[in-house]
């Protein structure tokens, strides 16, 4: 481990972000961070730089990098970078870090951003704030501000670093919208290519076995229809599945479901599970935990179905019904079987 | 075989007290548990001590009543445990943690596989395992849902990632960090209570590990809480109340006009 001087702070600038890579192109995330970090580089009046770590990725990718905000792009391309490894990945990114120096390194909170900013911030002694659900600057000091839920979403934590550079950050997926683009917008590519010594690792990739479970991931679904304690019994989901499988949508739970055993954790909802962001989503028996609502708010439309007049769900929903979901499911499961007849239902 | 397992203890309810000045938690005079997520990571490390023989070390820091929490994981079928447990040490991060906790598995001669669970349900960061394994220099796995073969030199793992799994295998020593999935923990046994009553749990201070007094606790940290507040969050919409059968009909044309509203249907 080394401890490195980060005393000398004008020596720090610039908002980094750190791509990834899924297949042959890039994840939705690498462009939804450029969205966090474009205002973060605006407000510090810096550049905002895309750290691209992979294999063979697509000119066109990093030109859509360019044009959803980025204004440099640090490409590190390796066939022997194809699968996520922690130590070459961790290797790479401090050795940018060390060479170029952001302020400010903000990653997505994926299982890959999760595992190697722990790693390379444990060895700069860089200060890391995990699962950030809002990031700013403030006003007079110009640190980053990352707010973070804590305590099962329970309490909103703000925490800056104040001297220990960069100042790291992973965000949740799906916590914001991805920037529009602007064609024609110009950007720099910086190819880094003496990487060969940085590439060992101890842990050995073997293979991808992607799910192949029939149903819809609730992290890509333009509908969710989610039930929650109020559904009672894992047989409550049957009325709930119907409904999904009517708006070709997928099925979603809160937390107390996924204890109960009543549906599986991929499909838990909220920060303990996942944070969704679909252009519906239905609650049904929810009464909406904050960890809960925090999951869910950048949903496009949210309708909530309750029994009890006073639970938060309603707080944040556009369309909120006061009643019992085994009441007013199978009317709009009639309903919307006539519908059908004459509506297409889209995505 | 040698296995640490790193564990945290939390606290049990959500009603958790804040120290407005410090921003950290209250820790003191609350019932405490063994964060539900590290009993995946002991479970683990009992079943391939069951397979293989050797021993399993628990380690963790905090106040001293997560002794309490070490004496349940010995309970359920671990050897000893140390806990770092001084002033000096609270108020830490994730960084300051990670490296107590690094000077901590050093004393105890380190081993052939440290075991995390995913992350706790306090903090809910998952930055420790990782940071750990950094500072020791091992090789890490993350987001362990199965230990796919193990043998004295060799660890072949699953992980749980997006869309999918992974098989990655490494040569020991390695530091894994576990997912629900991986097991079903164990309750203890009434023999194995009465063994953890008896064992010694070491307690360490910073200079029991040598620990650089600027890299530990609050001091040590290079974050700091400022603030902390109660989410709100509101959208404002409409709310339509069904009081009778009448309304039921009523309330899902709503929802039908509203879908057609917003173009979903």
């Amino acid at each position: 481990m080394t401890s490195t001087t980060n005393s000398d702070q004008n020596l720090w600038k610039d908002v980094w972000t750190l791509a990834e890579q899924k297949g042959d192109k890039l994840h939705p995330v690498s462009y939804e961070l450029l969205g966090r970090g474009r205002s973060l580089a605006d407000a510090r009046g810096s550049r905002l730089c895309a750290v691209v770590i992979g294999c063979w990725v697509p000119q066109h990718d990093l030109q859509e990098l360019i044009e959803r905000g980025a204004d440099c792009i640090y490409l590190v391309d390796n066939p022997d970078l194809k699968n996520f490894l922690v130590e070459p990945y961790a290797r790479i990114l401090r050795f940018l870090i060390e060479k170029y120096h952001p302020e400010i390194v903000i990653a997505a909170a994926t299982t890959t951003g999760r595992t190697v900013l722990p790693y390379v911030s444990a060895q700069i002694r860089a200060g890391l704030t995990a699962d950030c659900t809002g990031l700013e600057i403030e006003n007079d000091t110009g640190l980053l501000l990352q707010t973070r839920p804590a305590i099962g979403g329970n309490i909103l934590a703000t925490i800056k670093t104040p001297d220990a550079r960069p100042q790291m950050a992973t965000v949740r997926p799906k916590s914001t919208r991805i920037p529009e683009k602007q064609p024609g917008r110009m950007g720099e590519i910086i190819r880094i290519d003496s990487v060969t010594h940085l590439l060992d690792s101890r842990v050995k990739f073997e293979q991808y076995i992607p799910d192949v479970s029939g149903c819809a991931s609730i992290e890509d679904a333009d509908i969710i229809i989610a039930g929650g304690a109020g559904v009672n019994k894992a047989e409550g989901f049957a009325l709930i599945e119907k409904l999904a499988a009517q708006l070709g949508g997928a099925v979603g739970a809160s937390r107390p479901c996924v204890d109960h055993g009543w549906q599986a954790y991929p499909r838990q909802v909220g920060l303990s599970g996942k944070t969704v962001s679909p252009r519906l989503y239905i609650a049904c028996g929810i009464s909406g935990a904050i960890q809960h609502l925090a999951g869910i708010q950048t949903a496009e439309s949210i309708i909530a179905i309750n029994t009890d007049p006073n639970a938060p769900i309603f707080q944040l929903a556009d369309l909120g019904i006061v009643g019992n979901m085994f009441d007013i499911l199978p009317v709009l499961v009639d309903k919307l079987e006539n519908t059908s007849r004459d509506h297409i239902p889209v995505g | 075989m040698k296995i640490i397992v790193s564990i945290k203890q939390v606290p049990e309810t959500s009603k958790v007290k804040m120290d407005p000045i410090s921003g950290t938690m209250i820790r003191t005079g609350m019932e405490s548990i063994i964060n539900p997520l590290d009993l995946y990571a002991i479970e683990t490390a009992i079943r391939l001590k069951e397979k293989l023989g050797g021993t399993i070390s628990i380690i963790s820091m905090g106040p001293l009543q997560a002794v309490k929490a070490i004496r349940e994981a010995i309970a359920m079928g671990c050897d000893d445990g140390v806990l770092l447990c001084d002033k000096a040490f609270g108020g830490a991060d994730t960084w300051a943690t990670a490296y107590t906790l690094s000077l901590g598995i050093q004393k105890l001669g380190g081993a052939d596989l440290i075991l995390c669970g995913e992350r706790a349900t306090d903090g809910d960061t998952g930055q420790v395992g990782p940071g750990l394994a950094a500072m020791l220099d091992l090789p890490l796995i993350t987001y362990v849902g199965k230990v796919e073969s193990l043998t004295a030199e060799y660890l072949q793992a699953e992980r749980l990632v997006e869309g999918g799994r992974e098989i990655v295998s490494v040569k020991l020593p390695a530091l894994i960090t576990v997912v629900k999935e991986i097991a079903v923990p164990r309750l203890p046994t009434l023999r194995g209570i009465l063994r953890a009553k008896e064992s010694t749990v070491n307690i360490w201070g910073p200079t029991d590990v040598s620990a650089d007094p600027n890299l530990i606790g609050l001091k040590g940290s290079p974050t700091r809480v400022v603030r902390i507040h109660h989410p709100q969050v509101t959208r404002k919409g409409e709310c339509i109340t069904v009081k009778g059968q009448a309304d039921l009909d009523q309330a899902a044309q709503r929802i039908v006009d509203f879908m057609k509203q917003r173009n979903i249907l």
